[in-house]
């Protein structure tokens, strides 16, 4: 295993991650709908019991994909995370609350009553799905950052990494395409949400509100997806030279795609089966269309991944300083680290086996109205 | 750096990782107890049983939620007020986490939604299964994170790249295997069996003295027991080997923990200030009676141990650690231009990296943790340690023979010792933290170089944000739980 494979080993693996938390974020957006559809609270608890079997899942993946980021790319992690403080502290709280919501939402003695947390993991679904789209952005357009590896010896202040404006972050907000594709992985969540709440809750009147909403938010999706797609294509990217310097390249992401046939077919295997997904839950009376719209998003969204940072490409480029762009080479860990990883990630098949089982198990019996009823142990 | 923002960050992330504290041991206790009721019912096939395990794993739900979300906010604060840290030591510390992430927080967050959710939906044995593998997951993340931890006390396996600038792997095994880490994994687990049985107790002898659920608490008491005690047991034994691997490897700890000045063979073990066993911590540091063990001046000055082993005064530990520093950089200027000159300094380096660590220190006494609050914090953990081991004791012979209902006094005792098992283990944990200080990680990184580059004021207000979140969660928490305690198990 040479070096070179074991950074593009370690990218696909995170890229996948990713690629997996954005479908898992369906839970993100069945917690939106919960809050804006007008349906009676049982409807609506039948809706958060559903994504409420589901969001560990999602959480655990952020986790993962976080822990799988610091240990392979550790450059990324203290750039971005001590750099963009306010993006990852704002994305960190809307889920800690969601996390407790649940619980505490109809617990007695909650001191808040069910609203504020309702409140809150719709807040979640929100800005979850959108700031996290939001950093993704960044991959393409830049950040602002310095990385100096000499200050830890040059006697100033020793911290390698710096953000080169005050906004520590929060400027990604004011960069259209970035935000373009906050919106984008918010509208695509919105709609998995809604396939996801249709397939798992047996209730015709919810199916019925979901199969709209599939329709429309699925429609906003393309629209800003596509979008932001084209510009990707035509746009500047961040090119790294044999010898490791950056230089911006006209239309580097196209050439990417056109230099990797097979990210090229999985981006439009992904596009085709999101499609599909979208038809079926927007114009038939099948329930099975988050399968064929998951399978996509998460093929759709590694082929996004894989051109950030494959094909010789910086995936978090520097628009302070194009020299301090991070590129696989130099940011990745040591040889010795992402081999030990290597033989861990083994394990993975293993671990998404027996989440399917038990996935597969619980989601044998629908959420229905009678269980809410008769069941004590429900959220 | 600033001093003020280092403080607010080291401020911010203790406060974490004490809130997040506060949730584990009784996610790791009370996911064993829950784990042996259900297996009960299994096997007994009682009901009652089966309503026993709902109850607590009701209570162990509510708490679980929060420790899912403080764990996540740790692992972000790495990232975000540890940022050199995490460029400095993310090739050895960010494996584990990746690993805990796969192995461990899919197990537990999978089955424990089977376990909760899964009464009607699966079969009896695919139940249990999941509750132990909840159990089982817990403990398994404890342990990837306990790794990670203790390569901070102790960092083995690993050795500084001057070409990359940062420490690398390069055993894996010397990683996993660091008797810190094993150590420590079955304290920490242990203590949270502790945990788990004070509280699990303490809420049943509520029951008791409302003569409630009567059947109810004084079999939740046994189970509570059984775990409690040998939970105890194994806390006690692994803190002894916790002196002795303090003694080997962070001696300054173990002196700041004694409050011992001035040490040598023969060393006393203070008890409380003005009362002292003679050579007792001799004995339980290095279990001879001769045993050397150095105090705060002795490592200030450097000595030599009873085996002949030199340690250097931290000052000139100070001056090589600047030398180290100082060659690195010379080292980094001249490998392109000067072959030669660049393998002199890499040599130089190479001598005095051990001490690297030292060189951003401004004084010598610089390397002096807090002592008061970790000699305090050490007798407050041992003190109630003790006690809360010997009320299982009584606890569990009393249940046994049957007289424990017309106790009154006891069960308030039990009842009054939730809040102490929490703080003993509080007191653990500051001892384990604080006693490392100065350092992130131990001689290599002090905290002035691991922070991010922040303002204080940035840092400042996320720690009061974090502050109010977390009193918010806690009061919810606790009023939850009462509620729920208060409305009881239901057995009919």
């Amino acid at each position: 295993m040479t070096y070179q494979f074991l950074q593009h080993y370690w990218w696909f693996l995170v890229s996948l991650l990713g690629a997996l938390l954005v479908f898992l974020m369906f839970v993100q957006g069945g917690n939106f709908w919960a809050a804006v559809s007008c349906v009676d609270d049982k409807r609506r608890r039948m809706m958060i019991n559903s994504t409420g079997r589901k969001w560990e899942l999602t959480f655990t993946t952020l986790v993962t994909f976080g822990g799988a980021f610091f240990a392979s790319f550790p450059l990324f992690y203290s750039t971005s995370f001590g750099g963009a403080y306010w993006v990852w502290i704002i994305i960190l709280f809307t889920f800690v609350f969601q996390a407790v919501s649940y619980e505490f939402q109809n617990k007695k003695g909650n001191l808040l009553g069910a609203k504020p947390f309702q409140w809150f993991l719709a807040v979640n679904g929100i800005f979850g799905p959108f700031l996290v789209g939001t950093a993704v952005g960044t991959f393409f357009t830049g950040s602002a950052f310095t990385v100096d590896k000499s200050a830890i010896y040059a006697g100033g202040t020793p911290v390698i990494s710096s953000w080169a404006n005050g906004w520590h972050g929060l400027e990604a907000l004011a960069q259209p395409w970035a935000v373009l594709l906050g919106v984008s992985v918010f509208l695509l969540a919105a709609m998995l949400g809604a396939l996801y709440i249709m397939n798992n809750v047996d209730d015709e009147e919810l199916r019925a509100k979901m199969h709209v909403r599939t329709l429309w938010s699925g429609v906003a999706f393309v629209a800003a997806f596509v979008t932001w797609l084209i510009h990707l294509l035509l746009c500047k990217g961040y090119a790294v030279g044999s010898d490791g310097t950056v230089s911006l390249e006209s239309m580097k992401y196209l050439h990417n795609l056109l230099e990797m046939p097979v990210v090229l077919v999985v981006l439009l295997a992904g596009v085709v089966l999101v499609l599909l997904g979208w038809f079926k839950g927007a114009f038939t009376s099948s329930v099975k269309g988050i399968w064929a719209a998951g399978a996509g998003t998460v093929l759709a969204v590694l082929a996004v991944l894989l051109i950030a940072g494959y094909n010789g490409t910086a995936y978090y480029p520097s628009s302070a300083d194009l020299q301090s762009s991070l590129t696989l080479a130099n940011s990745c860990s040591s040889p010795f680290t992402l081999k030990a990883m290597f033989w861990a990630s083994l394990a993975i098949p293993f671990v998404v086996a027996y989440i399917a089982f038990a996935w597969h198990a619980m989601d044998r019996k629908k959420i229905t109205g009678e269980e809410m009823d008769a069941e004590d142990i429900k959220y | 750096m600033d001093a003020t923002m280092i403080d607010w960050s080291r401020l911010q992330f203790a406060m974490t990782a004490a809130y997040h504290w506060i949730f584990v041991p009784l996610t790791l206790g009370l996911s064993i107890i829950v784990a042996i009721m259900e297996t009960l019912y299994v096997v007994k096939k009682d009901e009652f049983w089966k309503k026993v395990s709902k109850f607590w794993m009701k209570l162990f739900a509510i708490n679980f939620a929060v420790g899912i979300a403080t764990g996540i906010i740790l692992e972000f604060e790495f990232g975000t007020n540890w940022s050199n840290y995490s460029w400095f030591v993310g090739d050895i510390f960010g494996a584990p986490l990746a690993i805990e992430g796969i192995f461990a927080f899919f197990m537990e967050s999978t089955f424990f939604a089977v376990m909760f959710f899964g009464w009607n939906k699966v079969s009896k044995r695919f139940h249990l299964a999941s509750t132990w593998l909840t159990a089982i997951g817990a403990a398994i993340s404890a342990f990837w994170i306990l790794v990670a931890n203790s390569w901070m006390q102790h960092p083995v396996g690993t050795e500084f790249n001057p070409d990359t600038v940062r420490s690398e792997m390069v055993s894996f095994w010397a990683v996993v295997s660091n008797p810190i880490a094993i150590t420590k994994f079955f304290h920490a687990v242990f203590s949270g069996w502790m945990t788990g049985a004070v509280f699990v107790a303490g809420v049943s002898c509520w029951y008791l003295l409302k003569k409630r659920e009567v059947k109810f608490a004084t079999a939740s008491i046994m189970v509570a027991c059984l775990v409690g005690l040998s939970g105890g047991a194994a806390t006690m034994l692994t803190g002894d080997s916790s002196g002795i691997h303090a003694a080997k490897y962070q001696p300054m700890k173990l002196a700041a923990a004694e409050g011992l000045e001035d040490g040598g063979p023969r060393a006393p073990f203070s008890i409380v200030p003005g009362i002292e066993v003679p050579a007792m911590l001799s004995i339980l540091a290095t279990h001879s009676i001769d045993g050397y063990v150095p105090g705060i001046n002795d490592i200030l000055n450097g000595y030599t141990d009873n085996a002949g082993n030199t340690e250097l005064p931290v000052k000139e530990k100070m001056a090589r650690g600047q030398l180290a520093i100082q060659s690195l950089k010379q080292y980094r200027e001249t490998r392109g231009s000067d072959p030669t000159q660049a393998a002199e300094h890499l040599s130089s380096f190479r001598e005095n990296e051990k001490f690297m660590g030292y060189g951003y220190l401004d004084k010598p006494e610089d390397v002096i943790p807090n002592v008061p609050l970790i000699f305090w914090s050490f007798r407050v953990m041992v003190g109630l340690g003790s006690f809360l081991m010997l009320l299982l004791v009584v606890l569990a012979w009393l249940a046994w023979k049957k007289k424990l209902e017309g106790c009154n006094w006891l069960q308030w005792i039990a009842l009054l010792s939730i809040p102490l098992v929490y703080i003993c283990g509080q007191a653990g944990w500051i001892v384990a933290e604080a006693g490392r200080q100065p350092w992130t990680i131990q001689d290599l990184l002090p905290v002035g170089v691991a922070v991010s580059s922040l303002g204080a004021a940035a840092v400042k207000t996320t720690f009061f944000i974090f502050l109010t979140v977390f009193a918010l969660f806690l009061a919810i928490e606790i009023s939850i739980l009462i509620k729920a305690i208060a409305k009881g198990p239901e057995m009919e």
